[in-house]
């Protein structure tokens, strides 16, 4: 890494960690940790739809993901007594798994014939949160208690949330964290040899496949992480709201995972959490628009792709001379 | 000589139409192979069915005396049967060095997950490749464009960077799709001599299909001659240009029939 990257890095984190709660501590602006942490959950679950984009792939159904990491979460917390943090992990895992099934077939397609598959995928999970027993249909699942203590061999980590002066700030420490943490396998997927042969894929399957890529295999590995960032994100959004219910995460979810995707550009690692964070702060900033803020809103979304087709990252390389 | 690749009664049908019929040859180990054919003759599909890019409707093909057909196209290519494209399939948005090095999967002994985590062997590896590519690079002459990205390239560099990336997966027997297609007189000599070069210097066995009349007289030990599907003759170059039935395949009897 150069050393204004690690530099830029740096600062990021010093931002996040320290300079974003010191802020609101002073400004009083308690509102702004709900958020904040909205942004960095929902930028966890667009890594991953950008991930599905790596391998040529577009996904607008990482709302079923998030739904289904949230019901996982829900179910096992309240039914089988589970931990919080014990279901974090498995709600991923869950998604993970079931995006295998999923994958296996519907990733043999291609370009549009994928996207429509995937935005039917979120429709399913919300008729299917509403049929099922064990999801309490319409009524959902509500009064699930906050993350419990983490404690590992005796020693607290996390001390109970309930027990907390200020939960919102641990919960804001908790989705930055997560966001860090996936960014960073993110990054490093992207810059590791995985990285270069999701390119190849996303070039050109064909030819992935005479130079020996099992291409099917690595697109299944692909979409599955892709779907475990789902899935965690939902798990810690379930965390904070108490509930779910059967529209916790629906199609303009799913559409919005991938909007934020294109935003921030496709070619950059931080691209989706930078269109996270412009996207659901550019809509909340044009609540005072009322009636005329979709209309702005959108009508600033298309004059963005049209001056920035590849997202406001590209921008950095305009100002850096790069091509 | 052993024949390293048998092709035996190979047959495709799309619908009613038969695209390959009853195909059968052998390939030397160590020879230069040329499938030649008029227009529609039906080389682009038999290339498919060998090196398993569809499945076949009857026959089999053996390499080194093992089932390849229907298998997997990277499965095949694992075993060292590796095929080159006839258009311009490359990684276009890479430059030639990270093409060949994105090509090197097969050598690959790290597992992804070594390579997510940058383990030792991972480091390896991917030194390894670099050093590889760019002998690959030297080997086929491409050093002027070695950081040049793949969409910006000439036809002629295209297809000699498609024959590196092929190179790349160190195949036992390439298979070269219309690698003269396109070229220029130069170009096609220089490709010409980088195929000789191929057999010569590394002992590949090369099967290729082509167009191109003089360059496969030139290049090639033995041809394979078909035409609507049907494989209508076999032989060293000299005894394919004195063949009539080739003859007449490339010169139309029917325009003679009707007195044109």
């Amino acid at each position: 890494m150069k050393t204004s990257k690690k530099l830029g890095l740096a600062l990021f984190l010093l931002a996040v960690f320290v300079l974003v709660p010191v802020m609101i501590a002073a400004t009083g602006r308690k509102d702004l940790y709900y958020t904040l942490t909205s942004v960095a959950l929902l930028s966890i679950g667009s890594a991953g739809v950008w991930l599905t984009f790596y391998i040529g792939r577009i996904n607008i159904g990482q709302g079923a993901y998030a739904l289904m990491g949230g019901y996982v979460s829900a179910i096992l917390m309240t039914q089988a007594g589970f931990s919080f943090w014990a279901t974090l992990p498995l709600g991923g895992l869950f998604c993970a798994l079931i995006s295998v099934g999923i994958g296996v077939p519907i990733l043999r397609l291609r370009g549009v014939y994928f996207a429509m598959v995937t935005l039917v995928l979120t429709e399913v999970a919300r008729l299917t949160a509403l049929a099922l027993p064990v999801t309490n249909g319409a009524k959902g699942i509500t009064s699930i208690p906050l993350p419990g203590a983490l404690s590992i061999g005796g020693v607290t980590l996390i001390p109970d949330f309930a027990t907390m002066a200020n939960p919102k700030l641990a919960f804001y420490l908790l989705a930055v964290t997560m966001m860090v943490a996936s960014y960073a396998v993110l990054w490093r997927i992207v810059n590791s040899r995985l990285g270069h042969l999701c390119r190849s894929l996303q070039q050109n399957e064909e030819l992935a496949a005479s130079i020996g890529v099992n291409t099917a295999y690595l697109r299944v590995l692909v979409y599955a992480i892709s779907s475990f960032f789902g899935g965690i994100s939902g798990v810690v959004f379930v965390a904070i709201s108490q509930s779910i219910y059967p529209s916790s995460f629906v199609v303009t979810d799913s559409v919005n995972f991938m909007l934020y995707c294109f935003v921030g550009g496709l070619s950059y690692v931080a691209g989706p959490m930078v269109g996270t964070l412009l996207l659901y702060f550019g809509w909340d900033l044009l609540t005072v628009a009322k009636d005329y803020q979709m209309l702005i809103y959108s009508s600033a979304m298309i004059a963005l792709m049209l001056v920035l087709p590849n997202g406001v990252l590209s921008l950095l390389d305009r100002i850096g001379g790069k091509k | 000589m052993t024949a390293i690749l048998q092709v035996k009664g190979i047959t495709k049908r799309y619908g009613g139409l038969t695209a390959v019929n009853a195909v059968s040859f052998d390939v030397q180990k160590g020879e230069i192979l040329s499938v030649i054919g008029p227009n529609g003759a039906g080389k682009s599909t038999l290339f498919k069915l060998i090196s398993s890019f569809v499945p076949t409707s009857g026959g089999e093909v053996l390499f080194n005396g093992t089932r390849i057909s229907d298998l997997a196209p990277h499965k095949v290519a694992r075993m060292g049967v590796v095929r080159t494209f006839q258009e311009t399939t490359i990684f276009k948005s890479m430059t030639v060095r990270e093409n060949i090095i994105v090509a090197h999967h097969l050598r690959s002994k790290s597992s992804l997950f070594g390579f997510f985590i940058g383990s030792s062997q991972a480091r390896a590896d991917e030194a390894e490749f670099g050093a590889s590519a760019d002998e690959i690079v030297d080997f086929l002459g491409l050093q002027a464009i070695r950081h040049e990205l793949a969409s910006n390239l000439p036809q002629g560099h295209l297809r000699a960077l498609g024959m590196a990336i092929g190179l790349a997966t160190k195949p036992t027997i390439l298979l070269l799709d219309e690698p003269f297609a396109g070229m220029n007189h130069d170009e096609t000599m220089t490709m010409v001599a980088n195929v000789r070069r191929l057999r010569d210097e590394r002992g590949l066995t090369v099967l290729l299909v082509e167009h191109d009349m003089p360059a496969v007289m030139k290049i090639s030990d033995r041809i394979v001659v078909i035409n609507f599907g049907e494989k209508i003759a076999e032989g060293t170059p000299a005894q394919i240009q004195a063949n009539p039935k080739v003859i007449e395949a490339y010169l139309g009897s029917e325009d003679a029939a009707i007195g044109l």
